[in-house]
């Protein structure tokens, strides 16, 4: 055809999901983590007494309100777009995950979208109690939502449980089998870890920018000192998930992880490449940098293991972009490396009483915010990647998978999805940064304090005297201290 | 057992469409209704009445194109494809509609509000209007061979589909404008009643109008409506129709004249029911007209040729998922209900969520 150099359908269906998929987990990486640390202000407040946290609790509830919404929305879209790009892997494999999707729906987004209202508006409706059970289900819910997509795409890596019909379809045999595949405990232990670290830098990085201001606001030291205590405990902590992870990779999928380290021979006492560029006309890796038989090491535990090597199966069964997913791999490893040197260092900092004065530990941590972003996204990158050119690994290809749709409508409907993406999207981001651009004060208005949810058309000062069953949770504010 | 579950999940299904037909129809119909009510402080009482439900409303479509996936994966995998771009637009405009719900109380100034709710409008407008030329496309028939759509992706595009584009559009309004009769007061809820007419008079002539054309769009359809015995069971559906209509009418100026002579209500958590009624009668509408899609469809989940039984996923499939959903769907529906329970009563000007 004459018109060979534009993209194909398939390469167009798939830069689409990978576009609108990666833009939609950001949001939910970051409100994973936020739901759960509104949970746990909102409980040390309840405990305490303490004006801080419910400072500190509305100052990020705003934040979470639009964080959320641009995760819902943007989450509608991708459980409709394996019907509208990838119909054949639709078909293919509906009896296996779409049960797993539908409990998604069923367990984890209505009993978000039910409560969330009542965490935004309903402190003065509900009082305290069945608000903070509201928060929790909430919280409860982000990760249960986890749950059940990580299972799904996790069965995409390593499928089990199922058999194949003569028509190409899977079909199940053993639920157990399927939602707990081999690869989902680690997948679903090192993502909600790492939603949780994007949290705690974004946290910390909001923090760093108001104490590097003003180092005596109680709200912003408590806020650092929460957010450091996480990368203290949880960045090691990824690591060595990570490598468990990794383990569990090269046992299943080890064409990825020969891709990820860049080795195409199969050896024994592998080196470790930290920095270089795999060629794959020459089929050879071009190395700057390495470490002598520590990739064997790491991924066999043994001095001399052997490693596999891209060359040990025919090209079309390695990963279609080899230097994408090794260095997206590097980009997540060198940030988890970062965060937990971070989280160390603030001990440290900690210990001698410095952590809320020491500029250069601030502005690192303000650098630092948006590491969680980045390295969860190259994480994914990493993955995905690595997974092709199958989207059910070894059994589907992606090439087999997509929707007989033309190119052009491709084409118009990606134009459309970036330009959305990025006006809306834009629009919400830049919105936060106004947030995230004013320190908390005392007595943070919340969606609820100064103005309550009044189908009750009671102004503010009325609110006070009816403030009966329902009203006592306004009795308590914090405008008192 | 086996032969009944596709029945079971069909049901199922088409509930949980229907819900949200008429759950997030009535906040669709809201932003429907912006160019008539221009003012700021209407505005945000229309925002603040459905602000903590909009997104569990939103969340009975994801179980609707989840559940195809589950259950019905085939009309998952040809509706869609076959759907391709009233669908994506629809996904669109909703982006812009729901991120305007938190984003028009938090504008900073005048200017960023209104494009703000221009956004929540047209977002509206055009997720409404995609909707409804889905469902005409659909009813019209999508092709299917060997599993897989086999038409082009201009084919949803017909007089046909662009007339229930419209229908859908303006029966939205009518839900919206009876969500505010129920939940409004004042001026806001006399402006609403009288839109409520003209939309009531408006969805009548678009029921009608669809009814008409409907038996010649597939010949089954026709021997469906127009021949005996089925004449007789679908008969029920006009008829009822007209009493609604009937009743929907008397209930409007009804609502009127209970604001003007009940005493101001100082709380506003006084739940008055027959304010709802002309909401109720306009769901009537949309069950019947429901309820008529289905008889003439039946047994058909991808019209002219897929029936349930075809599309259905194995027994293994459909079972694991009925067992919780069995479950789950009565626990959604009771704190659904809790939530809008606790949103109950008038919402008042110059009192925001935000
Ligand atoms: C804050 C986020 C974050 C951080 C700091 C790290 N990761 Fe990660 N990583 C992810 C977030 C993530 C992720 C988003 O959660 C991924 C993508 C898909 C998945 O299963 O987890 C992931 C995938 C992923 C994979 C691919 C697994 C597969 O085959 O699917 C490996 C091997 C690792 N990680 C290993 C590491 C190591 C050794 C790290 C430490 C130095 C590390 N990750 C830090
Ligand atoms: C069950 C749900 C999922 C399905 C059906 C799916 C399927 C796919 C498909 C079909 C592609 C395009 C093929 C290609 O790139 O060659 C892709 C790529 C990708 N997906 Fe997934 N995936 C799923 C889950 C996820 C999740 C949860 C994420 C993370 C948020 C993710 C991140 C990515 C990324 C980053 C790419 C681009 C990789 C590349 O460059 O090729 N995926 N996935
Ligand atoms: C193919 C992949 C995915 C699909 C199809 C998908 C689908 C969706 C949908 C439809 C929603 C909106 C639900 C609502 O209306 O309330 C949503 C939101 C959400 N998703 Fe995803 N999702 C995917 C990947 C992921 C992954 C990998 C995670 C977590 C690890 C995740 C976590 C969440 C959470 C926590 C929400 C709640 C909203 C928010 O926090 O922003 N999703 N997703």
């Amino acid at each position: 055809m004459a018109l060979d150099w534009l993209p194909s359908a398939l390469d167009l269906a798939r830069f689409q999901f990978a576009f609108t998929i990666t833009f939609h987990f950001l949001f939910p990486a970051f409100t994973i983590g936020l739901a759960s640390f509104l949970a746990v202000l909102e409980a040390l407040w309840l405990s305490t007494g303490r004006a801080v946290y419910l400072d500190v609790f509305r100052y990020w509830l705003k934040v979470f309100a639009i964080a959320f919404a641009m995760g819902v929305v943007s989450g509608v879209v991708m459980s409709y777009q394996i019907g509208t790009n990838w119909s054949v892997f639709a078909d293919r494999t509906g009896n296996v995950l779409g049960p797993v999707m539908g409990y998604e729906v069923l367990t984890a987004f209505f009993l978000e979208a039910g409560f969330l209202g009542i965490m935004l508006f309903g402190l003065e409706r509900v009082g305290k109690k069945l608000h903070f059970a509201a928060t929790c289900l909430v919280a409860i819910g982000t990760l249960i939502s986890a749950f059940w997509i990580l299972s799904a795409n996790s069965w995409m890596h390593t499928p089990a449980g199922h058999s194949i019909l003569p028509d190409g379809r899977f079909m199940p045999e053993d639920w157990w089998a399927i939602v707990f595949n081999p690869s989902f405990p680690f997948r679903f232990a090192h993502t909600v870890t790492g939603a949780y670290l994007t949290t705690a830098f974004i946290v910390g990085g909001v923090a760093a920018f108001h104490l590097l201001r003003d180092s005596r606001n109680e709200r912003t030291r408590t806020m650092f000192s929460m957010a450091m205590w996480m990368a203290a405990i949880v960045a090691p902590m990824q690591i060595v998930l990570g490598d468990f992870h990794g383990l569990n990779t090269l046992e299943h999928q080890p064409q990825k992880v020969a891709a990820m380290e860049g080795h195409w021979e199969r050896q024994r006492g592998a080196p470790l490449i930290l920095l270089g560029q795999p060629d794959m006309a020459a089929e050879e890796t071009h190395v700057l940098l390495e470490i002598p038989r520590l990739s064997g090491l790491i991924l066999t535990h043994e001095w001399d293991g052997e490693t596999p090597g891209l060359k040990d199966v025919p090209p079309e069964e390695r990963p279609t972009n080899v230097p994408l997913v090794f260095w997206a791999f590097r980009v997540m490893v060198g940030l988890g490396t970062a965060m937990a040197t971070l989280g160390l260092l603030s001990l440290g900092l900690r210990w001698r009483g410095r952590l809320y004065d020491t500029r250069w530990f601030l502005r690192a941590a303000l650098v630092m915010g948006p590491a969680g972003l980045v390295a969860v996204t190259a994480g994914w990158i990493t993955t995905e990647a690595g997974r092709q050119p199958y989207t059910v690994y070894g059994l589907l290809r992606t090439a087999d998978s997509v929707s007989p749709l033309a190119a052009p409508a491709v084409g118009a409907s990606l134009l459309a999805f970036i330009v959305v993406y990025f006006i809306v999207f834009g629009a919400g981001v830049w919105f936060l940064f106004r947030l995230f651009g004013q320190p908390p004060h005392v007595a943070e208005e919340g969606p609820e304090e100064t103005q309550p949810i009044r189908t009750s058309g009671i102004t503010p000062g009325p609110a006070m005297h009816h403030a009966g069953p329902h009203g006592s949770a306004l009795g308590d504010s914090p405008k008192r201290h | 057992m086996e032969q009944h579950l596709p029945l079971i999940w069909a049901v199922l299904i088409a509930t949980a469409v229907f819900l949200y037909v008429v759950m997030d129809g009535f906040d669709l119909g809201l932003g429907i209704l912006f160019p008539w009510f221009t003012e700021k402080d209407e505005r945000d009482v229309m925002v603040n009445s459905v602000a903590p439900m909009w997104d569990g409303n939103e969340t009975w479509l994801v179980l609707g194109g989840a559940g195809l996936y589950a259950v019905f994966p085939l009309a998952y995998a040809t509706i869609f494809p076959a759907l391709y771009m009233p669908l994506i637009l629809m996904l669109l405009a909703l982006i812009f509609r729901g991120v305007s719900f938190e984003m028009r109380f938090k504008a900073h100034n005048a200017r960023a509000q209104l494009w703000w709710d221009r956004a929540f409008c047209w977002g509206s407008y055009v997720a409404g209007f995609c909707q409804g030329i889905a469902l005409g496309a659909l009813v019209q028939g999508i092709e299917v061979r060997d599993r897989a759509y086999a038409g082009g992706w201009w084919d949803w595009l017909t007089p046909f589909s662009l007339l229930t584009g419209f229908a859908l559009l303006v029966g939205y309004g009518l839900l919206g404008a009876c969500w505010l009769i129920w939940r409004t007061e004042g001026d806001i809820a006399s402006k609403a009643r009288h839109h409520a007419r003209r939309l009531g008079i408006g969805t009548l002539g678009c029921i009608l109008l669809i009814s008409l054309i409907m038996p010649f769009l597939q010949p089954y359809f026709r021997e469906r409506w127009l021949t005996l015995p089925w004449m007789l069971y679908a008969a029920p559906v006009p008829i009822l129709v007209a009493v609604f209509a009937w009743r929907f009418f008397r209930a409007i100026p009804a609502t009127e004249a209970r604001e003007a002579e009940a005493p101001h209500d100082p709380t506003g958590r006084g739940f008055r029911w027959r304010d709802g009624a002309p909401f109720l009668y306009v769901l009537g509408w949309f069950f019947l007209s429901y309820t008529g899609l289905g008889i003439s469809l039946w047994p058909n989940i991808v019209p002219p040729s897929v029936s349930i039984w075809d599309a259905a996923a194995s027994p293994a499939s459909q079972m694991f998922l009925l067992v919780g959903a069995s479950v789950l769907i009565p626990i959604i529906l009771a704190y659904t209900a809790y939530v809008y329970w606790l949103f109950r009563g008038k919402v008042r000007v110059g009192a925001g969520y935000h």
